[in-house]
């Protein structure tokens, strides 16, 4: 269910680095919580993101629930893809609903990000 | 998994947890908001069939040869037309002409009504109708004794016909009957909260299981689906019914609210009757509104709407429509704003372009 090789937060997202870039999404736990997503407001390229601010929006039928960035650094590529299809969040949320990529301003952030089996722990799903 | 000691239980909270329903804290109530997809679920309704819990809802009795004359004291509409086994849709003022409730007001005797109010209004309404109650008339808060389970959509029909005789089934709108379903005694009305077709059916507690399983199964295949509270919030705003706390509340009057055809002035004096004149003499100056938004993002309940970057009103509820495929919502506007005009909705400090349209948004083809 949650890949082995991302960090995830208690606040349900999910974080993949390659090369000092961070590929960031919500994980399925929180799209199943959320139910149909209907829009996804994304952050602009170039954008500084902060860690445990807002960074993005997603939006299900019934409201609105702020993203918080699980990590600081620069935007450096955002899932344009989602304004057509905000629906992959619900059916590919780890790896074709990703929402932004951030080149990573402070990397020891992420080694205090949970693993997968901990954040498995963390939601209670059997794996 | 148990629902939160703390929250009030329906007789069916068991059932919707074993479906694996959503289940949220709802005004203090355990409900489910959603069992698969809340747009299926929509859908359903719309299309076909389908089934709700809706047991938090309020129930109020009077009783006694006064009730008549209390009941036209706190409603604003007439209730001496309605003949025995007719509802009317109905509300509850203050002195000063805004809401303490949206109700149905059902007529089972001459000395009888049985009213059906808002669940997180049920103690407010009970304490304000027995506050102006100088008839003596018997008013009870009668909550605990129903169970309420919706069946709506243009299939309920069909899904009804395998469970009711044919009298009980050809009851009209806004009409009800005290019969049998399913072998269960039930109040069964032919009201609802979706904009479609359908029935609300009052019973006892303990038989809500029973009926609700019966239901399913007879409408499976006509596509049954549980909904829970988030399509029948969709489908309400859908056909611009109002929900108490959103579009109506006691800073609301019912001109503003578009209510106009539930007030009868000419009944004899009500609670509120006084301000409403009055209101109607000087002119509202803002009135409930719809909107649909052209440009990307949704309006949700508390946005702020502006007109040529000027403030200008409040979203009261807002969300995509997955019957028209659009994002739409409900505002409150000056008056003398045209249909069509240009807004914006205040999306997170960005206005987002939208234009005001007629409600309802959806109507069901007769």
């Amino acid at each position: 269910m949650y890949p082995e090789t991302y960090k995830y937060t208690k606040e349900h997202e999910w974080v993949s680095v390659e090369n000092g870039v961070a590929t960031i999404g919500i994980t399925f736990h929180a799209q199943k919580e959320l139910g149909d997503i209907v829009y996804v407001e994304v952050p602009k390229v170039g954008t500084h993101v902060e860690q445990n601010k807002t960074f993005a929006v997603v939006e299900s039928v019934k409201a609105a629930s702020d993203i918080f960035a699980p990590v600081s650094g620069e935007v450096v590529e955002a899932n344009d893809s989602l304004a057509a299809t905000p629906e992959q969040l619900n059916s590919d949320p780890h790896v074709a609903g990703w929402i932004a990529k951030i080149k990573l301003s402070a990397p020891d952030e992420v080694n205090a990000l949970l693993s997968a089996a901990d954040y498995q722990a963390f939601v209670g799903e059997a794996s | 998994m148990n629902a939160p000691a703390d929250l009030l239980k329906t007789p069916l909270n068991g059932v919707h947890r074993a479906l694996g329903a959503k289940m949220v804290d709802f005004g203090g109530w355990d409900m489910p908001v959603e069992y698969s997809s809340l747009i299926e679920e929509h859908c359903a309704v719309r299309q076909r069939v389908g089934v709700f819990d809706v047991s938090h809802m309020g129930e109020i009795e009077v009783r006694g040869p006064q009730a008549l004359a209390l009941v036209q004291h706190v409603t604003v509409n007439d209730a001496s037309k309605l003949a025995i086994g007719q509802a009317q849709y109905s509300a509850l003022l203050y002195d000063h002409g805004g809401f303490v409730d949206d109700i149905l007001v059902h007529k089972v005797a001459d000395d009888e009504y049985f009213l059906c109010v808002n669940a997180s209004n049920q103690d407010k309404d009970f304490a304000h109708i027995t506050e102006h109650n100088p008839f003596q008339a018997t008013v009870e808060n009668a909550g605990p004794k129903y169970a309420q389970i919706a069946v709506q959509g243009q299939l309920a029909k069909n899904t009804l016909n395998k469970l009711l005789t044919p009298e009980l089934l050809h009851t009209k709108r806004y009409h009800f009957l005290d019969g049998s379903i399913a072998g269960v005694p039930a109040r069964i009305a032919r009201t609802g909260y979706t904009g479609e077709d359908g029935w609300e059916l009052y019973l006892a507690p303990e038989n809500a299981v029973h009926l609700w399983q019966e239901i399913l199964t007879a409408g499976t295949e006509f596509g049954i689906l549980p909904c829970g509270l988030g399509a029948r919030n969709t489908l309400r705003m859908e056909a611009a019914m109002p929900l108490y706390g959103h579009e109506i509340h006691a800073s609301i009057s019912p001109w503003e609210a578009g209510l106009d055809w539930i007030v009868k002035l000419d009944k004899g004096y009500f609670i509120g009757r006084e301000s409403l004149i009055q209101q109607k003499q000087k002119g509202i100056t803002r009135k409930l509104t719809g909107f649909e938004i052209i440009g990307r993002g949704i309006g949700r309940d508390g946005y702020e709407i502006q007109v040529g970057g000027v403030g200008a009103g409040w979203v009261t509820s807002g969300g995509p429509s997955p019957t028209l495929n659009k994002n739409i919502g409900m505002c409150y506007m000056p008056n003398n704003i045209a249909l069509g005009t240009a807004i914006e909705v205040m999306v997170r400090g960005r206005g987002v372009a939208a234009q005001t349209v007629p409600l309802p948004f959806y109507k069901r083809a007769k």
